[in-house]
């Protein structure tokens, strides 16, 4: 390991967290509020030192250390164990150019199989948000403002129930249901709509529907927490002003809800583009998303180097996708992530 | 059919076809594990048989992956509730720009696709193991436990945030002007009150890491878990043993939801007093455990 990556990875955060923890220190002091008591003066020595001690080893080792090493291996070659840290360990962006050009050295061609995946998992990541909303919005509002409270409940157990079977298995029912020989291509053959089975999977239909599925409920619980909030008096008074019932929503029901909007948005989009067991299951022999490529660079190509890159590709998505729902929206992001 | 009829009759029909879009395709697994063909078929029904739950409960590499996943998920408890009460408890501890920037850290991992979180955790600790000559922390069944460690702590803690919210101070007060240490404050009256976060917490970190796939499978390495045995057996080739197992966990969770519900309704005939709001609002906040497990 070079000394600048060393530097990088555990020197600066343990900077910033002794910054972080002065901070903490002059903030307290100068806040405002019921505290006067120091940290350890208030929790006592043992609990101080508990609290201490838990935070620095999930902040460091769990969460900050292992993100930062694997920024730092994206930017080095594959080498065997023994050369690592020789002189053929240098800084390179060759696994970022062979995510586009698909050759570490020439850039000729385009790496046409990667880049179409990684934006066809854009693309539909974000369709399949926008019909998960679309899906989930009538009976969150219904739920919330209509609906009674018993009977909120029994919805909300009936919604809970199925995702207490594992993302794999309710891949697989879809598969069974879309299927060449599955469920709807047997109805719809007896029934006479369609006479040769339609290839749901090869069309990768039955892979939208399935990821489309798995996550209504982390768009139905935000969107149901945030509309539960609003006071009903308030859409009771735009009705009585006279307006139509799709201006109450886009005027009054939707700006309130918003954090919850953002933070269902933001859940269902990560989600979807990080899903792994929808696309093993349900992809076709052709279509390829973007996260089982990355699992081939790791346990097929055994170039866990460009897996990293791989990953960092996907994870910058993500968090620019994050920004742009928060500047969208304009919530901050202690609100998308409660 | 007056205009409010008409919406109700549509808001019915939409409902009863979200609820059919949730369950059908449960329903259809459940019928292809009790009927006869080799290949999973739901309609039609050749004949009803229970071979498949035989055919599951023989299928060594899935019990032994059973075995792992509840060691994991049982270590994952230990971990991730002390670590995540640890993370609750400083938060309300910092002020201001610390506290944004600590919540930023602390919460990302919800927020990071699970397969980021289990591939730097592998590329991270196959060095450590390297540099240290401590081969033994180069495991699969350890780094699965501590890549899941790293956000169902974040679950922990905001599970724990949310019942801190309503904790009052006063109570911790009285106490250390009755002359208790810090330490017995701890012991004696944060803890039993946090008393059923910790149980939800415990029980939510032990369901996350159960059902957790996208993490293991890249932390995992040579060892197996239900999970990644199941991904395994459902990629490879179907078999109606994998609807049977769908159906036990099914049958499992009712049995588990009814007897909640049963409790919930002891619950509420003692609060009868408190108003629907009320009642409502503390729904919406034990979801939010609920949501978290996901």
């Amino acid at each position: 390991m070079k000394p600048l990556s060393a530097l990088m990875i555990f020197g600066l955060p343990i900077v910033v967290l002794i910054g972080f923890a002065l901070l903490a220190f002059i903030e307290r002091r100068q806040g405002d509020g019921p505290k006067t008591a120091g940290f350890v003066e208030r929790n006592g020595w043992p609990v101080s030192l508990y609290l201490i001690f838990g935070v620095g080893i999930w902040m460091l080792f769990l969460i900050v250390f292992p993100q930062l090493y694997m920024v730092d291996y994206s930017f080095h070659p594959k080498l065997p164990a023994s050369a690592r840290g020789g002189p053929r360990d240098i800084y390179t962006l060759e696994n970022y150019r062979y995510f586009l050009y698909g050759s570490t050295s020439s850039t000729a061609n385009w790496n046409v199989t990667h880049l179409n995946a990684f934006w066809l998992t854009i693309v539909m990541s974000i369709f399949i948000t926008i019909l998960n909303f679309a899906i989930c919005y009538p009976l969150a509002y219904f739920m919330a403002q209509v609906a009674g409270p018993a009977s909120v409940r029994i919805y909300m157990l009936l919604l809970i129930i199925p995702y207490w079977v594992n993302e794999l298995l309710r891949a697989f029912a879809f598969g069974i249901l879309f299927g060449t020989g599955g469920v709807i291509n047997t109805l719809a053959i007896k029934a006479g709509i369609w006479t040769v089975p339609i290839d749901f999977i090869g069309r990768d239909i039955a892979l939208y529907a399935g990821l489309t599925y798995a996550y209504l409920l982390l768009m139905m619980f935000p969107l149901y927490n945030a509309i539960e909030a609003l006071d009903h008096n308030q859409i009771e008074a735009a009705r009585d002003l006279g307006a139509p019932w799709w201006r109450i929503h886009l005027e009054v029901v939707m700006p309130y809800a918003k954090p919850g909007i953002a933070s269902g948005c933001t859940l269902v989009f990560m989600l979807a583009a990080g899903a792994l067991a929808a696309p093993l299951v349900l992809g076709g022999p052709k279509s390829l998303w973007f996260t089982p490529i990355v699992y081939d660079r790791f346990y097929q190509a055994f170039n866990w180097n460009q897996g990293s890159a791989y990953a960092i590709i996907l994870l910058l998505t993500c968090i620019a996708f994050v920004l742009l729902v928060m500047r969208l929206f304009k919530v901050s992001f202690s609100e998308i992530a409660r | 059919m007056t205009s409010s009829g008409i919406w109700r009759a549509m808001m019915g029909f939409y409902i009863a076809l979200f609820f059919a879009f949730l369950f059908g395709p449960l329903i259809v697994m459940g019928l292809s594990a009790v009927n006869t063909p080799q290949y999973p078929q739901a309609f039609p029904i050749e004949g009803l048989t229970l071979q498949w739950f035989g055919v599951l409960f023989a299928d060594r590499g899935l019990m032994e992956g059973l075995w792992n996943s509840i060691v994991i998920g049982l270590m994952v408890v230990a971990i991730s509730v002390p670590l995540g009460l640890a993370g609750a408890l400083v938060m309300t501890q910092v002020y201001s720009r610390a506290r944004s920037l600590y919540y930023l850290v602390v919460v990302s991992p919800v927020l990071t696709p699970g397969v980021i979180i289990g591939i730097s955790t592998v590329i991270f600790w196959r060095d450590v193991a390297e540099w240290t000559g401590a081969q033994g922390v180069y495991n699969g069944i350890f780094l699965a436990t501590l890549g899941q460690s790293t956000y169902i702590s974040a679950y922990c803690m905001l599970i724990f945030m949310s019942r801190l919210q309503r904790y009052d101070r006063s109570q911790e007060e009285a106490a250390l002007d009755l002359g208790a240490t810090p330490t017995q404050v701890f012991f004696h009256i944060l803890l039993p009150y946090l008393n059923p976060a910790l149980i939800s917490a415990s029980a939510i970190a032990f369901l996350s890491s159960f059902e957790n796939y996208n993490t293991t499978t890249f932390a995992i390495l040579a060892d197996k878990t239900l999970t990644t045995v199941l991904a395994g057996r459902v990629r490879q080739g179907t078999t109606p043993a994998i609807s049977a197992l769908a159906v036990v966990i099914i049958l499992v969770s009712l049995v588990g939801a009814i007897a909640y519900e049963i409790m919930r309704r002891r619950e509420d005939k003692r609060l009868k007093a408190q108003s629907d709001a009320a009642a409502k609002a503390e729904l919406a906040d034990e979801l939010i455990g609920t949501v978290a497990a996901q």
